[in-house]
C-alpha cells in the first residue's frame, strides 16, 4: 500500500545561518528511512507519466520499485542506463518543471520526490561501491568530443559504450565545463562532477586538457586527424552586460566572470593565488540560476547581498528552491527596477542607480513586458556590482569552421539528430540553444550519441 | 604537465622560457599569446608568445618579475614542470602593410618582436623603436637591430641610447619624412595610450596590442573586455589587437588596476614566504 501523505519528505539541509558561512553542500540528501517513506508514495503508474517529462528518459517508476525493494544498488543501474550524470542530475535538474510536474501525485498534493529519490541512488552507488566501470570492447572508430561539460561527456558516455574511441577536448585546465566552473560547491560538490569523469576515463574515454578548439585545433583539423565524426559541445560563451556608465568600473563582474574565480579557481581559499576583492555590499542583476549562484557566493564570502530583477518575485526564472535557499540566508530581493548607471568614486564602484518597473502587456515569451516608471529612480550602496544576464554562445567555433550554419542568436543551427549543416560534425547543450540547463545539454549529448553511431554504422569503412 | 625545455636569464627578473607544448607550436601565428598555471592552486596569466621551435615544439615566453605568481615562475629550473600551458589564444597580428614602425615598451618588446620578425619575413620596410625606463633594463636590442631597417633606443632617464620617450624617437621619425602605413604599438598601457595620441593628427593607422586582466582566455568570463569605438569588446577573443585610435583610454586604464592592492600583497606575502624557506 502506497504512503498517502500528501507532502514529499522535506530535504534534510543545513541550517541557513551555518550554511551561509561555508560553501559545503546545502541539502544533505535522504537517509535511508527518507528514501524508503518517499519511495512509497510512488504510485508506479502503468503510463509511466513522469518519463516524457525527462530529456533522458530515466525509468522513473523502474528505479523507485528498486529504493522500495531495497535494492538501492539496482536503483542506481537503472538510472545509469539513460543517465550519464545521476548525482549531478538528482541535484541541478529543475525537476518541478520536468518528471515531478507530471507526477500523479502532484494533481492533489506534492509530487513525489523524484529528484531527490534519484540522488539518495547515486550518491548510495558512488559511497559503497567499488565495482569499477568495465571497459567496453573497442571498434576501433574514432569520436571527438569538443568540450567537457554535461553534453559532452553524456555524449562520450553513450559513446564509449558503444565501442568508440572517444576523445573529449577541454579549454580549461579541468574538465566539467559549466558543473566546475558555473555551479558553486554548495550546490554540487566538485569531488561528485570528479568521480563522474573518473568514471569516465575508467571506461576508456579520453580527456585532454588545456585545448581550445578553434585555436589550439580546428575541428576540420580533427577531421583529418582521423576523427570520424565531431559532436561540438563548447557550452554558452560571451557573458551579456547592460551598456550602462560605469560598466568597466572596478568592482564590476560578468557572474561568469564572479563565479570562475570563486569555484574553478577556488579563490575564497588561502592557499590559491587568484585575486578576489572580498566584498561587503553586492548587488546582483537578475533573477535566473546564475544570479541565485552568484549571490550565494558572495553571501558567502562574508557580504550584504541585494538581488536586482527588473520583474516581480513571481517572474524570477530561476528555480523556486534556489530562490527559497537565498531568501533564507538573508538576501535582499529589489525588485520590478532595472539599472540605469553604475556610480563610481575614483573609478571604483560606490552604487547603484535604479529605476522602478512596472509590468505591462505580455511579451512574444508570453510573460509581462516591464516598462520604466518616469521620475522613479533611486540608488544604492555597492561596492560589487554582478551582470548575470545570460550569455551569448561562444564565436570561437563557428568562425573557425567553415559551412556551420549559425543562426541569429549566435547558436549553431542542427537537425533533430544534432546534426549541423556539416557532415560528421553535430553539436548540442548551450552552444546550440543559449544558456539553458545541465539535463537538456545532456538530453542533446545524448541524441547525437545515437546519430553519430547510427551514421557511422551505415558508413563501415 | 608542460616541461621547462630552456630558461635564460636576461635581466635579473627578467627572464626567457622555452615550455614544451607541440600543439601550441604548430598553430602558433604571431600576436597570439597563451595562458600559464604554474602549480595546482596557482592562477591563470596570459603571456604573449615570444618564438617558437617547430622542431622541438619548444614555445618560448619572455616574463618579467611583477607579482606572485611570476617570481614562482622564476624560481624553476630547467627541467621542470608547469601545470598548465595553453593556447595559441586570440587572433594573430594582421601582417600587411608594406611600410611598419614598430614599437616596444620595456617588456612589451618581447610581444613585438615576433610581430617585428613577421613583417620582415613577409618583405615589409621594417623600423623599430624600443624604449625602457634606464640603461640597466634594456632587453632584445640585438635581436631588434638584426630584423629592422632602422632603430632607436631610447630610455627615460637618458642613461641609454637617446633620453625621452618612445613617442618622441616616433614623431621624430615621422618629421622626418617617413611615410608609415602602420604603427604597431606594445607595452605598458600608459604608454600606448601615448604613441595613439602622437600617431592621430597623422591619421597613421595605429595597432596596439592589450594585456588586459584575463582569466579562460576563450571568451566566458568578460574579464578582458575593452571600449574599442563605443562597442564592447573581448581581448581574448576579438584582439589582442585593436586600432588604437578608438580605443577608450581612461577606461582601460581604470580595469588594468583592479586588483592592485590584492596582487601586491600576494607578491609580499609570497617573497616572505620563500624568505622564510632559505632562512
Amino acid at each position: 500500500m502506497a504512503n498517502m501523505s500528501m507532502q514529499k519528505n522535506p530535504m534534510p539541509s543545513q541550517d541557513p545561518e551555518v550554511r551561509r558561512q561555508n560553501f559545503d553542500e546545502v541539502a544533505l540528501g535522504y537517509t535511508e528511512e527518507q528514501a524508503l517513506d518517499e519511495a512509497a508514495r510512488c504510485l508506479q503508474c502503468k503510463t509511466k507519466p513522469c518519463m516524457k517529462g525527462c530529456p533522458v528518459l530515466v525509468d522513473i517508476p523502474g528505479f523507485i520499485k528498486k529504493i522500495e525493494d531495497k535494492d538501492y544498488e539496482g536503483a542506481y543501474q537503472v538510472i545509469s542506463q539513460t543517465s550519464a550524470l545521476p548525482a549531478v542530475c538528482g541535484r541541478v535538474c529543475p525537476q518541478e518543471s520536468q518528471c515531478e510536474k507530471y507526477c500523479t501525485r502532484g494533481v492533489k498534493g506534492e509530487p513525489v520526490g523524484i529528484g531527490r529519490l534519484e540522488r539518495f541512488a547515486a550518491d548510495w552507488h558512488n559511497d559503497r561501491s567499488s565495482a569499477r566501470p568495465e571497459k567496453p570492447k573497442s571498434n576501433g572508430r574514432r569520436v571527438a568530443i569538443v568540450g567537457s561539460g554535461p553534453s559532452g561527456l553524456t555524449c562520450a558516455g553513450d559513446l564509449v559504450r558503444l565501442g568508440y574511441e572517444v576523445t573529449v577536448f577541454e579549454a580549461l585546465h579541468q574538465a566539467g565545463g559549466v558543473l566546475v566552473y558555473g555551479i558553486p560547491e554548495f550546490r554540487l560538490p566538485k569531488r561528485i562532477v570528479q568521480k563522474e569523469v573518473e568514471g569516465l576515463k575508467l571506461q576508456g574515454v579520453k580527456i585532454e586538457t588545456n585545448v581550445v578548439v578553434g585555436r589550439s585545433v580546428s575541428v576540420d583539423e580533427l577531421l583529418e586527424e582521423g576523427f570520424e565524426a565531431v559532436f561540438i559541445g563548447s557550452g554558452a560563451g560571451l557573458p551579456m552586460f547592460l551598456e550602462i556608465p560605469g560598466i568597466y568600473a572596478r568592482g564590476v563582474y560578468s557572474a561568469n566572470e564572479f563565479l570562475t574565480r570563486i569555484n574553478l579557481m577556488k579563490a575564497y581559499l588561502p592557499d590559491t593565488d587568484t585575486p578576489l576583492s572580498h566584498p561587503n555590499k553586492v548587488c546582483v542583476i537578475g533573477g535566473g540560476n546564475v544570479a541565485m549562484d552568484a549571490a550565494r557566493c558572495a553571501r558567502r564570502l562574508g557580504a550584504e547581498v541585494t538581488i536586482a530583477y527588473r520583474r516581480g518575485m513571481e517572474e524570477l526564472p530561476a528555480r523556486k528552491e534556489e530562490v527559497e535557499h537565498a531568501v533564507e540566508e538573508g538576501i535582499q530581493f529589489e525588485t520590478l527596477c532595472a539599472p540605469v548607471a553604475i556610480l563610481t568614486e575614483e573609478d571604483v564602484t560606490s552604487g547603484l542607480r535604479l529605476i522602478r518597473m512596472e509590468l505591462g502587456e505580455p511579451d512574444d515569451s508570453g510573460r509581462r513586458r516591464p516598462r520604466e516608471i518616469p521620475g522613479s529612480e533611486f540608488e544604492i550602496e555597492a561596492d560589487t556590482v554582478i551582470m548575470a544576464l545570460g550569455t551569448s554562445p561562444n564565436p570561437l567555433i563557428k568562425d573557425t569552421t567553415a559551412g556551420l550554419t549559425i543562426n541569429r542568436k549566435g547558436g549553431i543551427v542542427v537537425n533533430e539528430d544534432g546534426l549541423t549543416s556539416r557532415e560528421r560534425i553535430y553539436a548540442g547543450g548551450d552552444a546550440v540553444t543559449g544558456a539553458a540547463t545541465v539535463i537538456l545539454a545532456m538530453g542533446a549529448g545524448k541524441t547525437a550519441a545515437k546519430a553519430i553511431d547510427e551514421y557511422l554504422q551505415g558508413n563501415k569503412s | 604537465m608542460y616541461r621547462i625545455m630552456k630558461k635564460a636569464e636576461l635581466r635579473p627578473t627578467l627572464m626567457l622560457l622555452e615550455i614544451e607544448a607541440p600543439r601550441v607550436a604548430r598553430k602558433a601565428r604571431p600576436g597570439q599569446f597563451i595562458i600559464l598555471r604554474v602549480d595546482k592552486g596557482g592562477e591563470r596569466i596570459p603571456i604573449t608568445i615570444h618564438d617558437v621551435n617547430h622542431v622541438t615544439g619548444g614555445v618560448s615566453i619572455i616574463v618579467q618579475v611583477v607579482g606572485s605568481t611570476t617570481y614562482k615562475l622564476n624560481r624553476l629550473r630547467e627541467g621542470d614542470f608547469i601545470q598548465d600551458f595553453v593556447g595559441p589564444l586570440g587572433r594573430a597580428t594582421d601582417i600587411t602593410q608594406e611600410k611598419v614602425c614598430v614599437i616596444g615598451g620595456g617588456v612589451g618588446c618581447a610581444i613585438a618582436y615576433p610581430v617585428l620578425k613577421a613583417f620582415r619575413a613577409a618583405w615589409s620596410e621594417v623600423h623599430a623603436i624600443i624604449g625602457f625606463r634606464s640603461a640597466d633594463l634594456v632587453i632584445l636590442e640585438d635581436e631588434f637591430r638584426a630584423s629592422s631597417e632602422l632603430l632607436r633606443v631610447c630610455t627615460d632617464d637618458g642613461s641609454y641610447g637617446e633620453k625621452g620617450f618612445v613617442t618622441d624617437a616616433l614623431v621624430d621619425l615621422i618629421e622626418a619624412g617617413n611615410h608609415y602605413d602602420e604603427v604597431f604599438a606594445v607595452g605598458p598601457v600608459g604608454m600606448q595610450r601615448g604613441v595613439s595620441r602622437a600617431t592621430e593628427p597623422y591619421g597613421i593607422k595605429t595597432t596596439v596590442s592589450m594585456a588586459p586582466l584575463m582569466i579562460d582566455g576563450t571568451g566566458m568570463c568578460g574579464c578582458c573586455r575593452v571600449s574599442i569605438g563605443g562597442e564592447m569588446k573581448y581581448a581574448c577573443v576579438d584582439g589582442p589587437d585593436f586600432d588604437a585610435h578608438k580605443v577608450d583610454w581612461d577606461l582601460a586604464v581604470q580595469r588594468s588596476r583592479s586588483f592592485y592592492e590584492f596582487e601586491r600583497h600576494k607578491y609580499e606575502e609570497t617573497c616572505n614566504l620563500f624568505k622564510k624557506e632559505v632562512q
